[in-house]
């Protein structure tokens, strides 16, 4: 209780009229249950974390002639296809076959696990020259102060769309889920691939693993 | 009994301090925290270890819940009023100024525009559960989200897209709604994720 001492103690009048005393203790108890009511209001109907978002870049859906459309390397594209029950299927090539031994098509199944059964490992495997060179761009910008962030973007940039960057095609069964799809293109960002796809399933697709999705 | 007088102290505590630290602490909170808005679904969306904040306003918040009902919304009431007017001239359909008023106070709705006179109509707090939110119909044939983001754009050139997502969300209504938005030439959107750590040595 704090005390508010207004003088109302003092006063002591002789004769006959007499002041009340009146005790101005004010009891602040009531007034701390306030402050923590009002502080469970604000921290349930408020939130401190902003959301975080993903950019994503579509192609436009013009009708490109097909002089100009740049045919994709076989030897450098990589299909995954997104599965029920969070199975990634992936194979190297065109889907007719496979472009280092010209046999079949080999057909891998993967998860979103970061071990070696993972996606991320196949990918930062075939993307090891510019996995690399992204390293030692962030040691060069750990070291030199001078290095700005529009420098550091653009070079980033220049490494991740040249010639020896994978190429990645992102499709989907109708089973799959969007969580998913979040995780592929966060491991395109981790992998630091940025020429990727995201296409329909096609019937050769659907053929190719349907040995292995049941 | 002798008589042994026990001293008694004061039991009054002195409450001032604890006062202060309450209303420190909700300063802080006030301060710091933003109110979230109330959305129809409950959404739990996936995590990526993108760092890119939402920013506040000029967002066009696309919700899709976990069995693939689309919801549709914009921020600024003004807005919201003018793209209900413009859906009503789109669909011939003439809103009363109270219910446009109305609409204007809701951040995202999913009703098709044939029950949205209806849905307007219902008293706030049951709003949500009404069996008439069936979603925004965004199929191949009856595609008014399309109608939707048409007349958002129009509106406000500055609008950002984001779609919010649930992890069990079907990819097909995902695919969809990303299709539509290629058709409209709404490329460039973003995904709205929780934050993931990234991993340590890359």
């Amino acid at each position: 209780m704090a005390e508010i001492n207004t003088g109302g103690g003092g006063g002591h009048k002789d004769g006959k009229v007499r002041t009340k005393k009146v005790s101005t203790r004010v009891d602040l108890t009531p007034m701390v249950d306030l402050g923590f009511l009002l502080i469970t209001f604000f921290m349930l109907a408020t939130t401190l974390i902003k959301p975080q978002t993903m950019e994503i870049n579509l192609p436009r859906n013009d009708k490109i002639k097909k002089e100009d459309q740049t045919l994709v390397k076989a030897s450098k594209s990589i299909t995954i296809i997104l599965a029920k029950n969070n199975k990634i299927f992936y194979f190297f090539g065109d889907g007719k076959k496979d472009p280092v031994t010209n046999g079949p098509t080999q057909v891998v199944t993967a998860d979103y696990s970061a071990g070696p059964t993972g996606i991320r490992h196949m990918l930062l495997d075939r993307n090891k020259v510019v996995v690399d060179q992204m390293k030692a761009l962030k040691k060069l910008k750990a070291k030199d102060k001078n290095m700005s962030e529009e420098a550091f973007k653009k070079q980033a940039t220049t490494i991740r769309s040249g010639d020896a960057a994978a190429i990645v095609m992102i499709t989907s069964t109708d089973q799959a889920k969007y969580n998913n799809l979040v995780n592929i293109l966060d491991e395109m960002s981790i992998c630091n691939v940025s020429k990727y796809a995201i296409i329909d399933i096609s019937h050769d697709h659907k053929a190719l693993i349907a040995p292995y999705d049941k | 009994m002798p008589k042994v007088k026990i001293p008694r102290k004061s039991t009054i505590v002195d409450m001032t301090a604890m006062c202060d630290v309450a209303f420190l602490l909700l300063t802080f909170f006030m301060l710091t925290s933003n109110f979230t808005a109330k959305e129809p679904a409950k959404i739990s969306t996936p995590t990526s270890i993108s760092e890119i904040k939402i920013p506040e306003t000029n967002v066009e918040m696309i919700l899709i819940d976990p069995k693939g009902k689309v919801f549709f919304g914009i921020d600024g009431p003004a807005h919201r009023a003018n793209l209900l007017k413009a859906m009503g001239a789109a669909f011939k359909i003439s809103f009363t100024p109270e219910e446009i008023k109305k609409f204007s106070l809701i951040a995202t709705t999913g009703v098709p525009m044939s029950r949205m006179k209806a849905f307007l109509a219902i008293d706030d707090t049951k709003r949500d559960v009404s069996p008439l939110v069936s979603g925004v119909p965004c199929d191949s044939l009856h595609n008014e989200f399309k109608q939707w983001v048409h007349c958002a754009r129009v509106e406000n050139s500055k609008l950002m897209i984001a779609i919010k997502g649930d992890k069990e969300t079907p990819i097909t209504v995902v695919k969809q709604v990303m299709k539509t938005l290629q058709d409209l030439t709404e490329v460039k959107f973003n995904l709205i994720t929780g934050l993931e750590e990234a991993p340590k040595d890359l």
